[in-house]
Parts: structure tokens; sequence; C-alpha cells
């Protein structure tokens, strides 16, 4: 049965659920526990935003808190996915992904290929993305196009509680390693989950609404940024679809040249930098593959090409903004509206 | 004076409704209404259906407009006796919204489903009005409670009403054990036992109906009455495709084109009507207990468990109502029964006339329990 639980307690039972069914799902991080080797109270913190609490006291030996570094309990995870467990890696911030990078997208993504499709690597990092707690341009940054450029890793970013637990299982259950994006802003927010564990699976996008004039393709925290620009739109007659492809490696394509192939426009709103990135990505896919079905010419919303600035009024004109988004809308349906 | 003067408002339908959206009046203002007149259609995220005036009187006021969305328990219309003046009028609505608080009605303080513990597994229930005899509603292969959402209120005005989920299904746990129809026979009989329902009037639709249907037979005497709706067990034919693309479907684009064979209208089949189906087949356990009723009941895509012929040793009043275009399970079926059966089949309605037809459906079988 569906109850009201945030993000951070959909993520915290995808955890617990699928280590309660499969004993090879193994948790490891800094600080994931908490309090380790200092004579007081463990399991203190549960992760620098308590998403992992309570599960190293439920689950003996398979919750390790790791020194800090990352280069070395990745290679870790990766190591023992290769070799017969399901481990889950908490990299705090996606940030700081640089320091174990081979780990990640020269060892990790490529076992499968390297050794003639004859290994898996059933491993998940989860990490933090995205701007708007002042955390500054180190700790701030989308970067989920660097993983989606890679074959052989797979890259998801969910935008509500009810896909955070599904896709993290599905994730978990997944036999290739995934990149799991959790966005900092969106650990409080709360919607319907179920109770029992279900797996949503990779490459379906989910419908956040439907309209007939202009599609937005929104990821993350931006989903809720559309919704709100759409609901504005609404009252001035402009019906927005929004899809949200929850995954972008692999990418339902499918869905989004559906809905572009209905309304005959698009806008494409990311959190990442512009340049090689995941909204020029689907703009350059669409116009390849529906350029007959497009009226105007597709639009992104994106910040613009710098860091992420410190300056909290820098760092709000940072982040595209509900009135950016509707203001791209009414762009692309003024052009060539019928007369 | 405001005796008489009555509040006609937004239903809720199902358990996550919380919101509708006026499609169009169907009545005039000052025509008279009786109970259970269809006087507005109105619209959620997931399907159509009309709004029954809950008390008789003229419908002074529409305060609704077309197309606006009104919360659960929001203010639609106002019926009342015609001697009423307008200022009496005028003052109720305004005393109505200045008081009026979006999630604190009435109608969203409404019945929460209740679970039981039986040897079958967990069972999900939802219980509405009191008194009378008890009514038990199944829904069918892969359904739940929220399909009754317009008969159950409709049908608790003078019955206790239970809509109870099969293993599988809902929130009830989702091991079938064997996935036969003994196994599913035998968790409504332990549903029975386990709320103390000695005698009951069954109702099932699809493969509920099978499932009452063989219940009724097995223990005599527990059916006070049995109605089956567009149901399994009557005949051998049954949409094989359906049942595969239903089963085997993974993505809404798969699923989709399934859903839509379940309607005559197949507009009725939205995003959000998808969504739920895919958000229920996703659960752990759903699929394997989908495909094992599935292979055991309706293998080869044929019914193999029929119960027609038996019917008439049951001795109990027996209703059938079935879509006209129903085009799961053929509507020639509702021909099957003994002759002393009531049959109603119902043009423009497909395999789920209480989803499409609910007024009509609603009045058929309240009229059929009346006299039972």
């Amino acid at each position: 049965m569906a109850r009201r639980i945030t993000y951070q307690q959909a993520i915290n039972e995808a955890l617990t659920q699928e280590m309660e069914r499969d004993e090879t799902v193994v948790v490891m991080g800094e600080d994931i526990a908490g309090g380790m080797g200092a004579g007081g109270e463990q399991d203190a913190w549960g992760g620098v935003l308590g998403v992992t609490k309570g599960l190293y006291h439920r689950f003996p030996g398979r919750v390790l808190d790791t020194p800090i570094s990352e280069s070395a309990y990745v290679g870790a995870a990766a190591g023992a996915a290769a070799s017969g467990l399901r481990p889950v890696a908490e990299l705090m911030f996606v940030d700081f992904m640089g320091v174990c990078f081979d780990q990640i997208y020269n060892q990790a993504a490529k076992f499968r290929y390297m050794f003639g499709g004859k290994a898996k690597t059933p491993m998940v990092i989860r990490t933090m993305w995205g701007a708007g707690i002042r955390a500054a341009s180190q700790h701030s940054q989308s970067l989920h196009p660097i993983f989606t450029h890679i074959p052989g890793l797979k890259v998801v970013a969910p935008s509500n509680p009810y896909d955070a637990k599904g896709l993290l299982i599905q994730a978990i259950r997944d036999d290739d390693p995934v990149i799991f994006f959790e966005h900092k802003v969106l650990y409080g927010t709360e919607g319907d989950v179920p109770e029992e564990p279900y797996a949503i699976p990779f490459a379906e996008a989910n419908f956040v609404r439907e309209g007939d004039d202009v599609t937005v393709v929104a990821l993350g925290r931006m989903v809720l940024l559309a919704q709100q620009a759409a609901a504005e739109l609404d009252g001035e007659g402009i019906s927005v679809e929004i899809v949200d492809p929850r995954t972008t490696s692999p990418l339902d394509l499918d869905s989004i040249l559906e809905s572009v192939e209905n309304t005959g426009r698009l806008v494409v709103v990311d959190e990442a930098h512009p340049r090689c990135g995941f909204a020029a990505d689907i703009v350059a896919q669409v116009s390849q593959q529906a350029f007959d079905a497009l009226k105007a010419a597709p639009r992104m919303v994106t910040p613009p090409h710098s860091p992420v600035p410190f300056s909290p009024v820098l760092e709000d004109a940072y982040v595209p903004s509900p009135d950016q988004i509707a203001a791209a809308v009414r762009e692309v349906a003024g052009a060539g509206a019928p007369a | 004076m405001s005796t008489g003067i009555q509040k006609l408002g937004m239903p809720k339908w199902g358990l996550s409704m919380t919101e509708g959206r006026l499609v169009e009046w169907l009545v005039d203002e000052g025509a008279e209404v009786a109970v259970g007149d269809e006087v507005a259609e109105v619209e959620t995220d997931k399907l159509n259906g009309p709004v029954e005036s809950p008390v008789a009187g003229v419908l002074r006021r529409r305060v609704a407009a077309v197309g606006e969305t009104i919360p659960v328990g929001g203010l639609l219309g106002v019926v009342a006796d015609g001697d009423a003046s307008d200022g009496d009028i005028d003052a109720f609505v305004a005393d109505f919204q200045a008081s009026f608080v979006p999630g604190e009605s009435e109608e969203d303080a409404g019945p929460q489903p209740e679970t039981v513990d039986v040897a079958a597994g967990t069972l999900r229930y939802l219980r509405q009005g009191e008194g009378g005899d008890a009514v038990v509603l199944v829904h069918g292969f892969g359904g739940d409670l929220n399909n009754w959402l317009f008969a159950a209120p409709a049908l608790a005005d003078g019955h206790t009403v239970y809509a109870v989920e099969m293993p599988g299904h809902g929130g009830s746990s989702k091991d079938v054990g064997p996935g036969d129809l003994d196994f599913l026979v035998g968790a409504v009989t332990q549903f029975l036992d386990a709320l103390d329902l000695e005698r009951v009037h069954l109702v099932g639709h699809s493969l509920g109906g099978l499932v009452v249907a063989s219940l009724a037979l097995r223990d005599p005497g527990r059916a006070r009455s049995l109605t089956l709706v567009d149901s399994a067990g009557l005949g051998e034919e049954i949409n094989g495709e359906y049942l595969r693309g239903f089963v085997e479907a993974g993505s809404r684009r798969e699923l989709k084109p399934a859903l839509e064979l379940l309607y005559a209208d197949s507009g009725q089949v939205n995003r959000q009507l998808v969504d739920d189906v895919l958000k229920y087949k996703r659960i752990d356990g759903v699929d394997v207990a989908l495909r094992s009723i599935a292979d055991h009941v309706f293998a080869d895509g044929r019914q193999h468990a029929l119960v027609a012929d038996r019917l008439s040793e049951l001795g109990v009043p027996l209703l059938v109502v079935w879509g006209e275009q129903d085009r799961i399970i053929p509507a020639e079926h509702a021909r099957h029964v003994p002759e002393s059966a009531e049959v109603h089949v119902l043009a423009g309605s497909g395999h789920s006339p209480h989803l499409e037809a609910p007024g009509e459906v609603n009045r058929v079988i309240e009229g059929f329990l009346a006299r039972a």
C-alpha cells in the first residue's frame, strides 16, 4: 500500500529491502554509518544526509565505513561486483568522482567488454548532484552528461520519491555498473510510495503531464520547475507535456519522439552545462529523427557555461528558473503557430 | 430558512481522488431532480463519471462553471425545495464557501481500506455503509477495489459493502500459492469467515465473477444472491491476446493497447490509468502471480473453469450484467445462464460496464438487490 514518504526515506527503504532480499548486497562509503573507531556511538550519522541511517545495525558486516579514499573503495566495489557481490557505494558528491574516474570509466564500465561478455559488474554508485544549497562550485555540479557519454555505464536521475525507490531497486538488480544521481534539493520532497519492493525498468520515460502544444523534457529537480512553469502556462492557454526520461543511459528516445510528433515543439531543461550536455544531445537526436514534425527550432534551457557561483544571488540566477522555462516555451509556442 | 437546502458536492471516487473537473451540467437550473439522478459529468485524472444527486428537490443553483476544477467535497451546486428564496440560496453558498477547507470535507474523511490475515495471506478490503445485508464485491484479473469506485458507494446505501482484493492484487499479499481457481475461491471464503459474514450478496466482475460463482456452488447457503458482471466461467472464449498483452507488458507503450481493449470507448485509457496499472504490475510478486493465474485459469487463451451449466443448482436469485461491446469475454455468454436469471446487456459498454456506464449498472444492481 502506498503512503507518503520523502525522497530520502524512499532511498533508505530501497536499500533496506534489497539488503533484506539479497545477502550479496553490501553498502560502502564515507561516514555511511559514522562514528567508526571513535569509541563513541556507531551509526551516528548514516551518511552526510542520513540516507543510510539504520542499516549498520540491521545488517551486521554489510555496511562498510571506508577511509576518505574514493579511488580505493570505488575500486573495491568494482572488484567485489566482478566477483559476486552487489555493492552499493556512496560517493558523497558527484564532484569528487574525478579521483576515482579510472575505476569507473576505464575499469567497471569495460569489464563486460574486455572479458568477452563473461564478466558482469553489478555495482551501483549513489551520488549527490545539483546546485541550490549554497555549496559552491566544488559541491554543486551536475555531471550526468560525463557518465552518459561512456558506453558500459547506466545513468539514473530520479525526480521524485516513487521513482527514487523503484529505480534504485532496479539499479541494484541490474548486472551493469549504474551511476545513481540523487538531487540534494529533492531529499525532503514527499510523494506516494508503495511499501512493497518494486523495480522501474530503465529506458522508460515518465509522462509527468500530458499536453498538446509543447514538449518539455526535464530531468531531476528540473522536472519540478518545469511543472511550475507548465501550471503558469496553462492559464495562458499553452498546454505543456512534460517528459521525464528518468534514465539518460539507456535513454527512452522513443517516448520523447512520440511526444514531439504530437506537439511539434521541444524545450529541453537541464541543470548541466550547455556544451556537449544532455540537453544538446536530446535536441540533436530529435532534430535528426523528427525534423519533419518540428514546427519551431527546439530550445535548451540550461545554466550558463560557467562554474556554479558561491554567491547566493548568482547561484539563484544560475539555475534554470520556472520563468526561464516558461519564456522558452512561449517562444517555441509562438513560432509557427497557425494564424 | 435554510432547511431543505442541500449541497451538491464534488464526490470522491477512489482512494486517490483529490479534485475533479466539471465537464458538463446534465440538468438545467430550476429542474426537478430525484435521488440518484445524474446531474453533472465530472472528469478526474483517471476517468469520467456522473455525479448523482444525493437528495430530491430542485437544482436551484449551478455554482461550479464548466471546465472548473473543484476539490473533493467542494460545491458543485445547490439542491433545494422550490420555496427557498434566492436570498437563502445565496446565503447558503456564501456560508459554505467561507468555511470550506479542501482536504477536510466529509467526502475526504471517507472509509479507508483495512486488512485481514487469513490462511491465503493478507487481504485488503474496503468497507462502506452500515446495516442491511452484506454485499461482497470481487474485482477481475489484474483489478483492485478501486474498480468498484462508482458501484460501492451506491450499493452502500442500505447495505454493508465489502470490496475485497484477491491475493496477487491491489494491496493484498502477492503470493497466489498454486495460482489456481481453488486458491482464489479459498481466499474469498476465508475472508467471509474471518469477518463473520455468513450469508452475503456476492458480486463479481470477470475472473471475480467466476470466483464468486464457484464459491456459491461449493458452499451452498453462503450466497443470498449472485451478480455476475462480464463474468468468466460462462463460456470457453476469452481474448487470449488481451491476457497475453496485459501480462507481458512492462512499459506504457506495450500496456496501453491492451488496456484499450477493456473499454468500448478506448479514449478512457489515459496516461494516469496506464501509470496506475504499471505501478501495480511493477510490485515484486505481481508478475509471477498474474502469470500463474493466467496459466491455470486461462491457459492457451481459453477458459478452463466453466460454471454456466451448474448455476441452476444454486437456488438463489441470479443477475447477469454485460457490456454489449465487451472485447475480452463475448457478451453472448450472458445467454448461457439459466432462464430464471435476470440478464441486462448494456449497449455502449465494454468489459467494465460498472466503470463505463456506472449509473445504469448501479440502478440494475440496486433494483436486483432490493428484490433478492
